[in-house]
This record gives C-alpha cells, sequence and structure tokens, in this order.
C-alpha cells in the first residue's frame, strides 16, 4: 500500500535558525499520525509547508505518490491538503456556509451566489460532523468551539484526503472532544489521513496510530502507539541531558521581593498565588494559552486584576501602572518580542533607554552621551552583533533582537526581573548566554520569573517551578520533585 | 435573549433610532416637515451623497476609503455639461462622464493594489489631482448648460419621489443585492475582514479591491451627472468635502472603518439622517454654521458608538 | 530611522532630488526670474504658513495619526485673531488665537488620544465643527483689522531683508526638531507612532503622547493663523480652506510615512518647500494654478511609491 504522504529530507532555514533539518515523515490512509515536540522544535514549520504556506528549501513531497511543489494554501487545498488552524480564520459577518467554501462558493454564470445549493452542501457537511449549527447562522455569533466546528467543516467540504489539525482541542470542552474524536475516527474510517498536533498525552494516546517526534528540527523517530508509552515519547522530545545546557544560579536566596494571593482575572486565570524571593529563579510552566502571560502582564500593569493583593519587598501596594512598575523595580520582557518588545523601526541606542526616558534626560532634554555609554556597555555586556546604534531592530536576528530587549530592562538595575518566553525563536547560542545571564543576575540577587513553554528550559533554570494550566496553578516543584514527568503530569492531567 | 444580545441589537440598529429621533425632532417643531412634498424633497436631498455613499461603503468594507469622488463627480458633471456644448449628442456627453469616473475609481485601485500604498494617500493625491483635472478642463469657470432641455431629464416624479430619488434607490438596493447575493459582494467582507485569510482561501484580493474602487468612481461620475442636470451648471468646486459628508453618513450607518463589517441598509440609514438634518435645519431656517457644527458633532458622536461597537464584538470574540 | 535617513530614504531622495533639479533647471530657462533671490524669498513667503502648520502636524503624523482639521482651525483661528485686533489688542488678541488654537488640539487630542477614536473621522468631523464655528464667528461676512500696528510685522515685516514669517517659520522649526528629536517627549512620539503596544510595555502612555501631539497641531495651527492675519489683515469664512491637504501633501512628499514611527521635521519643511517651487515654477511658466494640482498628484504618488518599493527592496535584502 503506498503513503498518501510522503515527506523526504525536507529542511528549511530562517535568518540565524535552522527550523527543519532532513525531515522524513509518511503519512497512511486511514492514519492519525502525532507529529509531536516542544515549542521551537520545528511543527509548526512542517505544518505550514505542507498548508502550502510556505516553500520548503530542500527535499521533497510526495502526495499519492506524485512530486508536488505547493506553492499556496490553494493549490494544497485542490490536492485535498487542509490545514486547520489553531487560531481561526473566519469572516464574523459572513454566514457558516459562506465560511466553509469561502473561495470556492458555487455561483452560476454571472456571479451570483447559489445559495441554496451553497447551504445544502454546508448542511450536509456540519451534518457529518453532528454539528448542530445553521449553514446560515452569522459565524459571529457562534461560540469558540462552534466555530471551530464551522473550521472542521471544511475537511468534508473539500473532501480532504490529508487533513492537519493544530491543536485542536485547545478552547474544546470535553464533551466536544469526544465529539472531535468520534470525527476523527469517522475521516479514519473513510481513509482520510490526519497529521495530528498536540501537547496533551492523554489525547495522544486516545486517538493516535503513530507518533513523530521531532526536536530541534531533526525527526527523533516514529513510534508505533500502541506499543509505547508517554515516558518513551517525553524522552524523545527532551532528548538530552539538562544540566550540560544550562547553567542554574547558586541558591542564595534573600529576602521577598514579590507576593501575590487571590489573583484573579475573569476570562483569563483565577486565584493565583505566589512569591518569589532575592536570588531566586522561579519557572512558570504550561502550555500556550494557560494563563501566565495574562498574569504577569496584571503584575506589570497592562491589565488589571480583578481581585488580589499584592506585596512588593514585604508591603502591600496597590496594583501599578506600567509606568509604576517599572520605576519600582518590576520589569517585564513580553511575550511577543516583535510586537510588544521592541520598536523595530528605530535603533538600538532608542529601544534600550525606552522605559527610562526619564532617567536619561535632564528637563526633558535627551543626555545623549549617556545613551551612547549604555549603549555601548550593554552591547558589549551581551555580545549583541550590531552594525550601529541607530541601526533599525527589524534587520537583526532574533537573538539579537531578544538580547536588546534584556538589556532595555537590566540597565534599569530592576529589583524583580520577568521574562516572558526569554528564548522563543532565537538560535542555540543566544539561547544559552540568555540562560548564562539569568543565573549570574539571580547570583547578584536579582529575583526572576521565567515563564516558557520549553521544558528543559525551566527545568534547566528555575530553582523552584509553578505550573499553570487552564488559567489555573496546578503545581508546584523544587529540588528533586523537577522532572519532566511531573510537570506534564501536572499540566497535562490536571483534574480541572 | 441575553442582555449581551439585546446590547448588540440596539447597537447594530442605532441609525435607525437616530433616524426615528430626528425625524420625530424635526415634525414637533416644524409644521412642513411632515408633508409628501417635503418627504419627497428630503429623498431627491439624499440622492446625491448617498450614490457616493454607495460606492464608499463597498470601499470601506474592503478596509480602504475612497477620498477622491468628490472632485470625480466634479469632472463628470464638467464633462457631460461641456461636451454637449461642443456639439456632443446629449447621451454621448453623458456617457464620457461617466467612463471619466469609472475609469479614474479604476486608475485608483489599481495604484492602490499594484503600490500596495494606502489609499488614503492615493485618494488624497487623487482628491488634489482630479480637481486639478476639473479645473484645466473648466478653466476655473463655471459650465452652463447651453440645451435647457437637458434639466428636463430628471422632472420625472413618481407621486412625491424623483427620479433622482429613484435612481439613487434603485443602485442602493440593487448593490445591496450584490453584497447579499453574489460572489463580490460576499467576499468584500471576507476581504475586509482578513485579507490573509481570504487570499489563502482564494480570493483574488486585488482584483476585488480593484473592482470597488471602480464602482465607487462610477457611482460619483453619475452622482456628478445627475447634480448638472438638476442644476444645469457644472461648478469647478462642486462636491468640495462631499467626500466628508460621505464618510459621516456611512459610519453614522454602522461600517466598520477596518473593514468586514456594514451593509448598504444601514447606509442609506445614515444617508437619511443627514438629509433630514440638513433638510429640517433649513425649514428651521437655522444658518448654515449650526449645520455644519451639528454635523459634526453627531458623527463625533457616531464614533463613540461605532467604538462602542467594535468592543462588544472583541468581546463576543473572545466569549 | 530617527537620527539619520536609512539607504532607501536616501535612495528614494535622490531620486526626488534629480527630478527636482531637473525641474527648477526647465523653469530657470523658461522663467529666468525664477532663480532671483526677490523669487526665492517669495517662495519661502508664501510656504511659510503652510510650513509652520506642518510642523505640528508632522508630530501627529510620526505618532501614527491625522489631523485634518487644520485647514478650518487656521479659517476660525485667523477669524479670531484679526476680529480680537480690534477688541483685545494685539497682544491680546495674540494670546487669545494661541489658547484657542490649544484648545482645538486638546480637544483632537482627547477624542483620539485618551478615547482612543478614529483619528480620520475625528479631524474630519472638527474640520466641519470648525468651519462653522468660524461662519458663526463671521457671521458669513469679512472681517478686518481696523487699525494694524506693530501686528503687521510678523506676516509683512522683513529683518535683514528676510521676511518675518519665514524667519518664524524656521525658527519654530528648529524648535520642533529640537522637541523631536532630543527630547524625551519626541522618542515617546517615535515609539508611539513605531509600535504602540511596545510603548505601552516601556511604561510610555501612547494617550498621552498622543495627546501632546495634537496639542502642538493646534498651537502651530495658532501660529499659522498669527502670520496669515497680519499678512492680510482680514479673514473671511473660507482663508484656510485646502491648507490641510497642503500640510499633508508636503509631509508626505518629505518622506514620513503616514503610517507613523518615522520622519523629521527638517523632511516636512523640504516637502512643502518642494511644493512651493513647483506651484512658483508652474506659474512662472504661464501655467494656469490649478496645474500645480496634477503635478502635485502625481509627485506624491510617484514618491511614495518609489519609497514603498525601496523598502521592500531592503527588507528582502
Amino acid at each position: 500500500m503506498t503513503d498518501l504522504l510522503m515527506i523526504r529530507g525536507v529542511s528549511k532555514r530562517f535568518p540565524g535558525v535552522q527550523a527543519l533539518t532532513g525531515v522524513d515523515f509518511d503519512l497512511r490512509p486511514g492514519e492519525v499520525h502525532a507529529l509531536m515536540g516542544e515549542n521551537g522544535a520545528g511543527k509548526s514549520t512542517l505544518m505550514k509547508i505542507l498548508a502550502g504556506l510556505q516553500p520548503a528549501d530542500d527535499g521533497e513531497i510526495l502526495h499519492r505518490g506524485e512530486a508536488i511543489a505547493l506553492r499556496s494554501p490553494l493549490e494544497a487545498r485542490e490536492r485535498g491538503i487542509l490545514l486547520i488552524h489553531q487560531e481561526l480564520s473566519l469572516s464574523p459577518e459572513l454566514s457558516a456556509a459562506e465560511n466553509i467554501y469561502l473561495g470556492a462558493w458555487p455561483t452560476n454564470g454571472i456571479g451570483l451566489l447559489r445559495k441554496s445549493e451553497l447551504n445544502r452542501r454546508a448542511g450536509e457537511a456540519l451534518k457529518a460532523l453532528g454539528c448542530d449549527v445553521g449553514p446560515r447562522t452569522r459565524v459571529g455569533s457562534l461560540s469558540i468551539a462552534r466555530k471551530q466546528m464551522v473550521e472542521i467543516a471544511r475537511i468534508h467540504a473539500f473532501k480532504a484526503n490529508v487533513v492537519i489539525l493544530d491543536e485542536p482541542t485547545a478552547s474544546l470542552t470535553d464533551a466536544e472532544r469526544d465529539q472531535l474524536f468520534a470525527t476523527i475516527r469517522d475521516l479514519k474510517a473513510r481513509g482520510v489521513g490526519i497529521i495530528y498536533i498536540s501537547h496533551k498525552m492523554d489525547e495522544i494516546f486516545t486517538i493516535t496510530d503513530r507518533i513523530t517526534v521531532l526536536r530541534d528540527g531533526i525527526v527523533q523517530g516514529t513510534l508505533t502507539t500502541s506499543e509505547t508509552d508517554a515516558d518513551r515519547v517525553t524522552q524523545m522530545m527532551i532528548g538530552r541531558k539538562l544540566d550540560a545546557f544550562f547553567s542554574r544560579a547558586e541558591e542564595r536566596f534573600g529576602e521577598e521581593v514579590l507576593r501575590v494571593e487571590g489573583l484573579g482575572r475573569r476570562g483569563d486565570y483565577h486565584d493565583v498565588s505566589f512569591s518569589v524571593r532575592q536570588g531566586e529563579v522561579l519557572g512558570l510552566y504550561g502550555l500556550i494559552g494557560a494563563g501566565r502571560s495574562e498574569v504577569v502582564e496584571s503584575l506589570f500593569g497592562i491589565r488589571g486584576p480583578d481581585r488580589g493583593k499584592l506585596w512588593w519587598q514585604g508591603r502591600e501596594t496597590a496594583f501599578p501602572s506600567p509606568r509604576q512598575a517599572i520605576d519600582m523595580g518590576l520589569c517585564l520582557t513580553p511575550e511577543n518580542r516583535k510586537e510588544q518588545g521592541l520598536v523595530l523601526g528605530l535603533g538600538g541606542r532608542d529601544n534600550i533607554v525606552l522605559p527610562s526616558l526619564k532617567a536619561f534626560s535632564r528637563l526633558g532634554i535627551m543626555r545623549r552621551s549617556r545613551e551612547q555609554a549604555v549603549y555601548l556597555t550593554y552591547r558589549d555586556l551581551l555580545q549583541i552583533k550590531t552594525t550601529g546604534p541607530a541601526t533599525a531592530l527589524r534587520t537583526l536576528s532574533g537573538g539579537n533582537q531578544q538580547k536588546f530587549v534584556l538589556a532595555k530592562w537590566l540597565c534599569r538595575k530592576p529589583k524583580l526581573l520577568i521574562l516572558d518566553e526569554p528564548t522563543r525563536g532565537i538560535d542555540v547560542g543566544s539561547k544559552a548566554a540568555i540562560h548564562a545571564l539569568i543565573a549570574k543576575l539571580a547570583e547578584e540577587g536579582l529575583a526572576v520569573i521565567v515563564i516558557s513553554s520549553e521544558m528543559p528550559e525551566v527545568l534547566g533554570v528555575s530553582h523552584r517551578i509553578l505550573t499553570m494550566a487552564d488559567g489555573r496553578l496546578t503545581g508546584e516543584f523544587s529540588g528533586a520533585a523537577m522532572t519532566e514527568e511531573n510537570l506534564i503530569r501536572a499540566v497535562a492531567h490536571h483534574a480541572a | 435573549m441575553n442582555g449581551t444580545t439585546v446590547r448588540r441589537l440596539a447597537a447594530d440598529h442605532y441609525v435607525w433610532m437616530l433616524l426615528a429621533l430626528v425625524c420625530v425632532f424635526f415634525a414637533l417643531l416644524s409644521p412642513h416637515f411632515l408633508t409628501a412634498f417635503n418627504i419627497g424633497n428630503v429623498l431627491t436631498q439624499s440622492a446625491f451623497i448617498g450614490l457616493l455613499a454607495i460606492g464608499m461603503t463597498l470601499v470601506i468594507l474592503n478596509g480602504e476609503i475612497d477620498l477622491s469622488v468628490g472632485a470625480t463627480l466634479a469632472l463628470s458633471a464638467a464633462l457631460a455639461i461641456g461636451l454637449q456644448n461642443s456639439g456632443w449628442p446629449t447621451s454621448a456627453a453623458i456617457a464620457a462622464g461617466l467612463l471619466a469616473g469609472t475609469a479614474l475609481g479604476f486608475i485608483n485601485g489599481a495604484v492602490v493594489v499594484a503600490s500596495g500604498m494606502h489609499s488614503f494617500v492615493v485618494t488624497l493625491g487623487a482628491l488634489i489631482g482630479i480637481r486639478g483635472l476639473v479645473f484645466v478642463y473648466t478653466k476655473g469657470n463655471a459650465l452652463l448648460v447651453e440645451d435647457f432641455t437637458y434639466a428636463d431629464l430628471l422632472e420625472v416624479h413618481v407621486g412625491p419621489v424623483s427620479l433622482t430619488a429613484i435612481i439613487f434607490l434603485g443602485m442602493l438596493a440593487f448593490f445591496q443585492w450584490l453584497l447579499s447575493a453574489s460572489r463580490h459582494g460576499r467576499e468584500a467582507y471576507a476581504v475586509g475582514d482578513n485579507p490573509e485569510a481570504a487570499r489563502d482561501a482564494g480570493v483574488k484580493v486585488g482584483r476585488h479591491k480593484i473592482i470597488n474602487f471602480t464602482i465607487s468612481g462610477f457611482l460619483a461620475a453619475l452622482c456628478g451627472i445627475l447634480l448638472s442636470i438638476r442644476l444645469g451648471t457644472a461648478e469647478p468646486q462642486a462636491g468640495r468635502i462631499w467626500e466628508l459628508w460621505t464618510i459621516i453618513a456611512v459610519v453614522l450607518g454602522g461600517t466598520r472603518l477596518q473593514g468586514g463589517v456594514g451593509s448598504l441598509w444601514k447606509t442609506l440609514g445614515g444617508v437619511l439622517v443627514l438629509a433630514v438634518l440638513q433638510n429640517g435645519l433649513r425649514l428651521l431656517n437655522t444658518p448654515n454654521h449650526v449645520e455644519l457644527i451639528v454635523m459634526g458633532v453627531i458623527l463625533m458622536i457616531a464614533l463613540g458608538i461605532d467604538r462602542l461597537m467594535t468592543l462588544l464584538r472583541a468581546r463576543e470574540r473572545t466569549a | 530611522m530617527s537620527w539619520k535617513s536609512g539607504a532607501a530614504a536616501g535612495l528614494r531622495q535622490g531620486g526626488l532630488w534629480v527630478g527636482f533639479v531637473l525641474f527648477m533647471a526647465i523653469v530657470a530657462i523658461n522663467a529666468p526670474a525664477f532663480l532671483s533671490p526677490g523669487n526665492l524669498l517669495d517662495v519661502l513667503r508664501q510656504v511659510s504658513i503652510t510650513g509652520t502648520i506642518a510642523l505640528g502636524v508632522t508630530f501627529v503624523v510620526i505618532a501614527g495619526r491625522l489631523d485634518l482639521s487644520v485647514g478650518s482651525g487656521l479659517t476660525l483661528l485667523t477669524i479670531i485673531i484679526v476680529d480680537q485686533h480690534n477688541h483685545a489688542g494685539p497682544a491680546g488678541a495674540i494670546a487669545l488665537t494661541l489658547l484657542a488654537g490649544l484648545a482645538i488640539g486638546a480637544w483632537n487630542g482627547l477624542l483620539v488620544g485618551f478615547l482612543r477614536f478614529n483619528a480620520l473621522i475625528v479631524t474630519l468631523a472638527m474640520l466641519s465643527v470648525l468651519q462653522g464655528l468660524a461662519l458663526w464667528y463671521s457671521g458669513g461676512s469679512n472681517v478686518s483689522v481696523s487699525s494694524p500696528g506693530w501686528f503687521a510685522v510678523f506676516g509683512r515685516g522683513t529683518w535683514l531683508g528676510i521676511p518675518v514669517p519665514v524667519l518664524l517659520m524656521l525658527a519654530g522649526a528648529a524648535l520642533a526638531a529640537f522637541l523631536l528629536r532630543r527630547t524625551a517627549f519626541g522618542r515617546a512620539v517615535f515609539a508611539v507612532g513605531g509600535n504602540e503596544t511596545a510603548a505601552l510595555f516601556s511604561g510610555i502612555s501612547p494617550a498621552r503622547t498622543v495627546f501632546l501631539a495634537y496639542l502642538l497641531s493646534g498651537f502651530s495651527t495658532a501660529l499659522g493663523a498669527i502670520i496669515m492675519g497680519s499678512r492680510v489683515m482680514g479673514a473671511q469664512s473660507t482663508i484656510g480652506q485646502g491648507y490641510e491637504l497642503n500640510v499633508l501633501a508636503g509631509i508626505i512628499l518629505g518622506g514620513t510615512s503616514l503610517m507613523g514611527g518615522a520622519g523629521s521635521i527638517w523632511r516636512t519643511l523640504w516637502g512643502v518647500l518642494m511644493l512651493g517651487f513647483i506651484q512658483n515654477g508652474l506659474i512662472l511658466m504661464g501655467f494656469p494654478f490649478y496645474a500645480q494640482w496634477l503635478v502635485t498628484w502625481g509627485v506624491i504618488i510617484a514618491a511614495v511609491w518609489i519609497d514603498l518599493a525601496a523598502k521592500r527592496g531592503r527588507m528582502l535584502a
């Protein structure tokens, strides 16, 4: 039996990062094949190549035995390869039927929509899912789970033979998830091949036939699900000795810097309490969407919490605005470097001083020699590669950009530094440098909170780790209890 | 039906409540307001901004804007009158005026799509330049039609409703039907809401936008022709800042400036609110400046409502 | 991009320079008076009002917003200063005008900055409201200064042979450039226009920054009105018509992106000046005044298109 999809030796390089190296992957008809790996392992790049969103640099893709080069999602769709996005790509003003068939509406000779046919076909596709959404319903009025159903209905609508499901259960309730699994089994029976991407081990072992693990853009192996277990998969996902790559600060804790109790914000997170001390690196681990970034953005004043109390250096304090937080010495390097961290059109020097305009000015007039001095100091200290203080940061690599984000805060000598995904999408060398820096800062007495969805990173740099899932803290681990297995269990098998 | 739904419905249809409000207001203050004759008048007056607003709605639905409509209508009016004065048959002169506006709309769209510039810059340039064309053609003078029967072309009434108003309402109905029934019309929403997703799904976004700019140019030209017939003259400054009134009408109607949300029925509401305000204020003999101030204030209020709606929609998306 | 223009902007400016010099040469051959000192000063004098207003609007544009209300603002403020000159005297009139200008800017800034309304629509609405107020204040008739005293110096005076309005514009430009490039506020303007979210995450208040930018725009419109009132010694309700378009055209031509985050005062002046020379040159060559509008259209499209193409080239590199 020939494979539905064969990927041979696919490589992809981005500036500064080798995203995929010689990836081989097969998909059989009627198979659910899990693609696993940590964030940054290359799953999403592979998906995008398959969906025609990005071209591969190298290698070949055979679909039903035929070599294909996908130049657009449209071509992929015409071949029956369909990506169901994690982020929904629906137009709220259009009806469910119109969304399902967007780009392929049945029309008559003069461009009029054949609505009854469209609705009938969409209705069948929705019914095949067991979904009670009417084809004429405006999508904007649907709940997220139902929007996802509309998106999934495209599988039936386009008679897809290869379906890529990217974290499909992220926003579904248990009942909705069971419904989805029934759909998947049904698709299997019809010979559709499904690539299933998820972090949730229990789902993987419920629904998939085979598992392929990616790490650092390289395939670590393909396993038959029934012949393996979560531990084996986890090991393949991590694969390396942690201590060799990470430098953990020596434990010399001082006074408590920050404590929060009963922090809550409707729709984001509930009842979060923790504290962090001088010299301590506190890890916050959880999947994307678990509420981690929302919690720290509340602490930093971007979105105020609805409830909870905050103690700063032992004194109860009102929740600050970003300005007040910065002046207190509570600094945040945000999750999204390009959108939240930097003004990419400006140079490194301007970006470093941005949170400290007052400190670098007298009577509102900028002191340029000081700016230059601090720029040079941190350029050298962090070994940033750039061509000049005014070079637009847009032109730098992710690693160097991230170092500028760090410099922005380090030059303020903060008391608590919150790092949200500090090494996402940057090269290995810069990663190691940033990890070493975290250790050094902590040893100098800085309190650090590191948020990461990369487990080795959290395990490698933290003294203590909190896990979060669905907006709640689900565990606290330190010392010998800080293991992969415990963390995975705490975020994936939590009793919500 | 919960509170959110009620608020949503209210926000979605506030333009009709606003219309009812201003109608009641003027009906109470002026005995001439609620007469068949005056209502016909309002409809006729609304037709000109209304035609522009149809095209503007389509363009804004795509997340773009067309600032050049006022200048375009002046050019078409000038051509229609100027060419027949120089011996062209009336129908040919009208056709030339329509063609010129349509072509300018096409050029606007093509430049926006080909260059990737924001339509604000492109049509701002066109607003200045097309006005220049009008002056080049008219040498800065108002053109007076020599054939007096030209003005009779629109002297057809169905009851109190003038042919001008019928043409406007016909166009509105046609384009609303296009928006709701045709592939192009439905795609307008997808393009405005999420151009990338639309492109990925196989919608030809560039071509789509060019068509809408072209429609906007055509409707501006039609507006100019009707105006020239009604007035019998073509002023070189005709339609100055009408793009402003047009945008006001469209925004009042609840079309979202970022694109993806809106309908022509509600644009009609916005157009009528403006026309009733104008008509009512004139019935009450208020001076011109009151009109300008009231319009501006109403627009700012509409903006507040627009923001509220955006917030509601954002909540709807995350809920 | 705040200190030096990047390679792309350089290329673009290079292309524009060549075109502009070519244009100047053609005009100079056809109309020798074009390059005479007298005519050059005339051009400067003509652009001084547009140039002065553009100084403040440049802050708004770099902060990623728009101000289309300056034309009507200029009308209203000129009427105020001319009329108040007869009542409150020149000093009182100037003070009142500046205050009124600041009030207009504050209102725009409140709606766009703090309430986050769409800048295009807010300032279009204000265009209407201010025009209405101007009509209301003037009663639709002309107002004029009955006994001009020292007030005439702003529009008509000269100093060392240079018209005072030109000196005012240049002094204002120097001040504005200093504010934009050397102060904490100027940095905030670039940051908010370049990436509002990143500015927020850096403890900068986008609302306050945008508010102040509009305040400057209102202030510079008031300065423009002082020059206008002093030059004309009278005003009517159409005196500022179309200035918002000239200001924007000048800013765009100078290479300040309407997307925000980049631009400079000197570039704005350069754009305004270029428009002034085009207008003057065309008229000297015997073209009617409206020919400049057609040329402006072409130049704007060409300039911005080249700019975008150059930027794309750089992104690929």
